[in-house]
């Protein structure tokens, strides 16, 4: 059985060196960001273009390399021209045929649509040396993501895969778990527990059978990291769960995912029958005598089952409500039984911390951290993507350098860390470097990689009522605490930005957010506390313009502001606005063909300051919504 | 319908939220009936699942239109503006979220993110993700799809011309 691995990884390692040394070969990232940029129409376009032009290219699917804003990403080899592989970015349908014709079937690398080249580190590790960002990034969980067929997992095998495992599988447990405690691995869904001590907590346990869970719930709206490792390279969070599996004394596994992504579902489908076909998963793998599989589930849409007591109860066909712990779940967990959950890019680090070493792993990041974090950079940021980097880089890079900074020159505000229970924190705040512990004592949270960029047209009270309103919703209503207190500040925060609030409800908020941070069950409602203190503690003044002046400083709070044309930067010929306002709310003087809105009937959906030509830019919010008489009344009527 | 599908299913009540998910995948929604025939398969009493199903998200309770929507409210889309899109569908649509035009041509809903974080704003059509949108944008998609307003409004619309 041992032979058989290693003959499997022999063939798919010579056909990848065949593909890689000779064949002209056309990657395409079609995971679920590529496709809503129009990938699947890129590809559709290459595959009939190579067909009708009888050109011999291999087209590959893979998934993303993180480089989300650049989308469709296309990476096109061409060993014959002697040139490295060559990335390209924005390619809809439109570059498809220049790319054929031009170094396809012909010798014009095309360069002026390319982003850079794409090297090999000592690893394997694709980088990018053109893109200043893969000098700050290291990429340990996101190594193949975006150069390897996910739906082949001969790929894998090729740069090694499943070798680690077959190692591991004749190593002591025990000694399994000291590599991992060398590495000082810490979980990555967001609590940042050590994994070897949850480990160690559950192999002592004798009850079985065990069970061992990935959490693939990704609930924090704004982040997708999980997302893109399972559509890019699921194996190796596969291979990570049996090494754990073996550790842990596991017969049986989940997945637990998101129905929000059927990509991930579809692509990790394929991912387990192909680890089965190969013996990596099923009855006594390669010949070690451990029997594990895994099964899928498809969670139902709420954010609570990403905790892992509700994930367990949800698994169970229960309603998910969290319980209080203990006992643990590695004591009594699905079933009752010992369970351990897992991130998914925890199983990920395993697995190279197992095939790396432990050591390595340790010296990279911080004392307290180590290792890497990755971030779904999003929101106001110029390169929406995804970003892995040392444990202990500051923010600022992370966002300036790595994401680009803030589009169109505005200024940045804030960033948001951590999903709904992390915090908001300032620009005095940058140069943090984020681990777990700095991040904890700004008052955010490391969380499980979430990081959305604010700024100066992001309002922060507006802000912490959307993260109360969506805590709220998502809140189980098990402890009254929870149910209670999370809905009061609801309330308040929605009279300060209808401009109702007043200068106690501030103090007032703030007693409601260290109350529940004390008195709930789960971390769900308890963290509701962070973006609401967070906000209070480094943007006071925009609370207290919104409750002493009624007015939004970020003109965004839509009780507070007015939309007002500006009668000497309106062009009078243009009628975008007039054309495009959906209630007819902007009327033209017959004399003068200025614009003016009918304040009764707009609705303040921004359509007509979105269409204001950019030269004119006649189109206004102001705050307090009053001011708009006295500049109707300045401009004479 | 539901008898057979269900047959399929072994009766453990680990199998509740995928026969749940396979019911409305088949049927559209969750009915009362459904809900009932999934009970006594499992041999559970009907409030237990009932108390199952409404806590999540993903159950509809009434039929889906042909044109379903779901606008995104995930921090992404959010901060991008993902709530004047909502604001745009709702006031196009005459529904609030949640709801279906008269017609049961059209129904609304909202979620907590996609994934596609990176192009928000998003709103998922039928399956069909459209990226960064906006209000005008609104229009012009559901103009594609084939929405018309209301006749009542039409005619409003026509006699105030007149
Ligand atoms: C409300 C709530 C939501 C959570 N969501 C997730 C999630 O989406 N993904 C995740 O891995 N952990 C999530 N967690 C943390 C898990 O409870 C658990 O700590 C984690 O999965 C353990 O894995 P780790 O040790 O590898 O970090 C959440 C916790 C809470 C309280
Ligand atoms: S926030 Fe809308 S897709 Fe993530």
């Amino acid at each position: 059985m041992q032979g058989h691995l290693n003959d499997l990884q022999q063939r798919a390692q010579k056909k990848w060196e065949q593909l890689e040394g000779e064949a002209l070969t056309v990657r395409i990232g079609t995971p679920t960001c590529g496709r809503a940029a129009g990938a699947l129409d890129t590809l559709q376009d290459f595959r009939e273009r190579i067909e009708k032009e009888g050109v011999e290219a291999h087209i590959i699917e893979v998934g993303c390399m993180g480089l989300c804003f650049a989308e469709p990403l296309v990476i096109i080899h061409k060993p014959k021209s002697g040139l490295p592989p060559i990335l390209y970015g924005f390619i809809t349908q439109q570059h498809v045929q220049r790319l054929v014709e031009g170094f396809l079937l012909g010798d014009d690398p095309c360069l002026e649509l390319a982003l850079g080249t794409v090297e090999f580190k000592e690893d394997g590790t694709p980088y990018i040396p053109e893109l200043a960002r893969f000098e700050i990034e290291e990429r340990l969980v996101l190594r193949n993501c975006g150069y390897i067929d996910p739906l082949d997992i001969g790929h894998y095998l090729a740069r090694g895969g499943y070798l680690t495992l077959q190692r591991a599988l004749q190593m002591e447990p025990d000694a399994i778990i000291l590599e991992i405690e060398r590495a000082k691995l810490r979980g990555r869904g967001g609590a940042g527990f050590s994994t070897a001590r949850k480990w160690r907590g559950c192999r002592e346990i004798e009850a079985r059978p065990k069970y061992l869970i990935c959490n693939a719930d990704e609930g924090d709206p704004g982040a997708f990291m999980d997302r893109v490792v399972l559509e890019s390279d699921p194996h190796s969070v596969i291979e990570g769960m049996v090494i754990a599996a073996h550790v842990i004394g596991a017969s049986q596994g989940f997945v637990y995912t998101r129905a929000e992504y059927p990509l991930v579902i579809e692509r990790l489908k394929v991912a387990l029958s192909q680890a089965r076909e190969i013996g990596a998963l099923g009855e006594n793998i390669f010949d070690s005598g451990l029997s594990f599989d895994i099964e899928l589930v498809a969670g139902a849409g709420a954010f609570v089952c990403g905790e892992s007591t509700a994930m367990i109860y949800s698994i169970e066909g229960k309603r998910p409500m969290p319980r209080v712990r203990p006992p643990r779940s590695v004591e009594r967990g699905l079933w009752q039984k010992p369970t351990v959950v897992n991130n998914v890019k925890t199983f990920a680090l395993v697995q190279r911390i197992m095939e790396q070493g432990g050591e390595r792993f340790s010296r990279i990041g911080t004392v307290g951290s180590t290792g890497t974090a990755v971030f779904a950079l999003a929101g106001r940021v110029q390169q929406i993507g995804l970003v892995e980097v040392p444990m202990g880089t500051s923010l600022r890079k992370v966002i300036f350098d790595v994401g680009g900074g803030i589009p169109e020159g505005r200024r940045f505000k804030a960033v948001q860390i951590g999903g709904p229970a992390g915090g908001c924190l300032p620009e005095s705040s940058l140069d943090l470097p984020v681990d777990y512990d700095s991040l904890r004592q700004a008052g955010a949270i490391m969380g499980s990689g979430g990081m959305i960029c604010l700024d100066e047209n992001n309002c922060m009270v507006e802000t912490a009522r959307y993260f109360l309103d969506f805590l709220c919703r998502e809140s189980c209503g098990k402890c009254s605490m929870g149910r209670l207190v999370t809905k009061q500040m609801l309330l308040i925060l929605e009279d300060i930005v209808k401009g109702q609030g007043t200068e106690a409800d501030l103090d007032l908020l703030a007693a409601l957010a260290h109350d529940v941070a004390e008195g709930t069950i789960c971390n769900l409602c308890s963290s509701a506390a962070n973006p609401t203190l967070t906000t209070l503690r480094y943007f006071r003044a925009e609370y207290e313009a919104h409750v002493k002046e009624k007015r939004c400083p970020a003109l965004i709070c839509r009780e507070l502001i007015t939309y007002y044309i500006v009668p000497e930067q309106c062009e009078r010929g243009c009628d975008h606005c007039v054309l495009t306002c959906p209630t007819e709310a902007i009327t033209t003087d017959e004399r003068t063909r200025r614009k003016r809105i009918l304040q009764d009937k707009c609705v303040k959906c921004g359509t007509c300051l979105d269409v204001c030509p950019p030269e004119y830019r006649a189109v206004i919010k102001v705050s307090p919504p009053e001011k708009v008489k006295e500049l109707e009344k300045a401009a004479g009527g | 319908m539901t008898g057979e599908l269900l047959d399929s299913y072994p009766a453990q009540r680990h199998s509740l939220l995928r026969i749940l998910q396979a019911v409305q995948q088949t049927e559209g929604h969750l009915s009362e009936e459904a809900l009932a025939a999934v009970a006594r398969h499992l041999k559970i009493s009907a409030a237990e699942v009932y108390g199952v199903a409404t806590f999540y998200n993903q159950f509809r309770f009434i039929p889906y239109g042909k044109h379903h929507v779901v606008a995104c409210l995930g921090t992404a889309c959010h901060a991008m503006g993902g709530q004047l899109i909502l604001d745009a569908f709702e006031r196009e649509l005459d529904v609030k979220a949640g709801g279906i035009t008269g017609d049961h041509e059209w129904s609304l809903d909202r979620v907590g993110c996609i994934g596609c974080c990176t192009k928000a704003p998003v709103v998922v059509i039928n399956d069909v993700i459209h990226a960064r949108m906006t209000p005008f944008k609104v229009e012009e998609v559901l103009a594609v799809l084939g929405f018309k307003k209301s006749k009542k409004e039409e005619n409003a619309g026509a006699g105030a011309s007149q």
